[in-house]
């Protein structure tokens, strides 16, 4: 690998969250950002072909070394490192309908998956994965949602356009209308 | 109507956890009938649904009777008689079939999150966390000889002789106390509690003292008033104790 790719290895392996590519890009005063996505892609490569454990990924609006997923059940069995909980089906509803209608109110949330959303936006709030964006017009200004990097760097995307377009969704239930 | 319409359900079998909620249960009702989610036959998939939601303990049924609520105003509103040409009637279920659309939706959506979450999930990144949560160290101290020496002595000042054990003969004296107080009301007719107990009077002092005047108050020689809690003491002579 050339001298940029193994500094911006170097980074990578010491930064504990997804790394933009404009601050690494400020590692090194003249590498411009294409020299460093080149480099990223050399990064990759190598680790393609040498057969690594570890893998590099673009999410999060960031690059971030990860371990490959044939290796995870062992390093949970030797107690290295944790997966983390899976959110429940409710918080995934309440999350998808967020990522699309951001920023949207507690109301609207509650309106389309007809349940109260009260305690799932608090637990979905406290880990962070959404946030409070600003205040509704309407009567009393309700409190608007939207997602949070972390939500991207969870869900493995780069941004939130990598989400599957709505009318791209195949609605399985959708027939042809027909006259009533 | 389908040709499915006649069928009768099944027998409730599932369980209701299973559910996100009731447009959750009602689109499963529909998917299992295979009826045609732009033309429900709405009583049929009503009674299924009330049947499903009669097994749920109440405290969570509050939203799927809201439904079945809804399910009945439907049903009721299609059996009204309609001109067959009137251009302006609704189909009443068109509301419910926007929103059971938009709720599949959301469930695709978050189906695709949850195998991007998965994917996410077997991957581990570094634990490393930054130290920006420690705190940087305390600064060394800059003192010298003389200012430690000078502290010790402060402290050694104040610091008085350790009693280790304290005697007391006798740990009350209600009598004595009691003889200070009839002293002092002979002199005045009002006092104060300062006056018939010393500035730097020990515990047992001060204790012997109130047990003396709650004493001689019991006894009608004197009359204790308090204006507020922790307010000063007056202590007043009762003219009926004098001959005491």
């Amino acid at each position: 690998m050339n001298p940029l790719a193994r500094l911006l290895e170097a980074a990578l392996f010491a930064s504990n969250r997804p790394v933009p590519v404009e601050e690494l890009a400020g590692l090194d005063a003249e590498a411009s950002p294409a020299a460093v996505r080149a480099a990223l892609g050399e990064i990759q490569d190598t680790y393609q072909a040498n057969g690594h454990g570890v893998e590099l990924v673009e999410l999060g609006e960031g690059w971030q070394i990860l371990t490959r997923p044939e290796f995870t059940d062992a390093i949970e069995r030797a107690q290295l490192a944790a997966r983390p909980h899976r959110l429940s089906g409710a918080a995934l509803e309440t999350l998808a309908i967020i990522a699309y209608r951001q920023p949207i109110g507690r109301a609207e949330i509650e309106e389309i998956r007809g349940v109260n959303c009260g305690a799932i936006l608090k637990s979905l709030q406290e880990r962070a994965l959404i946030d409070v964006t600003g205040r509704g017009e309407g009567m009393g200004r309700p409190l608007l949602y939207g997602t949070t990097p972390l939500f991207l760097e969870q869900f493995a995307l780069r941004h939130l356009e990598e989400l599957p377009r709505a009318d791209e969704l195949a609605v399985t239930l959708r027939v042809e209308p027909r006259a009533i | 109507m389908t040709a499915t319409a006649t069928q009768v359900g099944e027998p409730f079998v599932v369980e209701l956890q299973q559910f996100e909620g009731p447009l959750d249960l009602l689109l499963s009702l529909i998917r299992d009938e295979r009826v045609d989610i732009y033309d429900i036959p709405i009583a049929r998939i009503a009674e299924q649904f009330l049947a499903r939601i009669q097994t749920m303990a109440i405290d969570q049924a509050a939203e799927y009777l809201e439904m079945a609520a809804r399910l009945l105003r439907i049903k009721a509103q299609m059996l009204l008689p309609r001109n067959q040409s009137d251009e302006a009637w609704e189909d009443p279920r068109a509301e419910l079939v926007r929103r059971l659309l938009e709720y599949q939706q959301v469930r695709e959506i978050s189906d695709h999150l949850a195998r991007m979450a998965e994917d996410r999930r077997s991957r581990f990144a570094r634990a490393w966390l930054p130290s920006q949560s420690i705190e940087p160290p305390p600064a060394p101290l800059s003192l010298s000889l003389g200012e430690l020496l000078a502290a010790v002595d402060r402290v050694l000042r104040f610091a008085r002789e350790p009693h280790l054990h304290d005697v007391v003969p006798r740990p009350l004296d209600v009598d004595g106390a009691i003889r200070t107080i009839r002293a002092v009301l002979e002199l005045r007719a009002r006092a104060r509690w300062y006056d018939v107990i010393r500035p730097s009077a020990e515990s047992w002092e001060v204790l012997s003292a109130l047990l003396a005047l709650l004493e001689l108050a019991r006894r009608g020689e004197l009359r204790l008033r308090q204006a507020a809690p922790f307010g000063s003491l007056v202590i007043t002579r009762e003219s009926s104790g004098q001959a005491a």
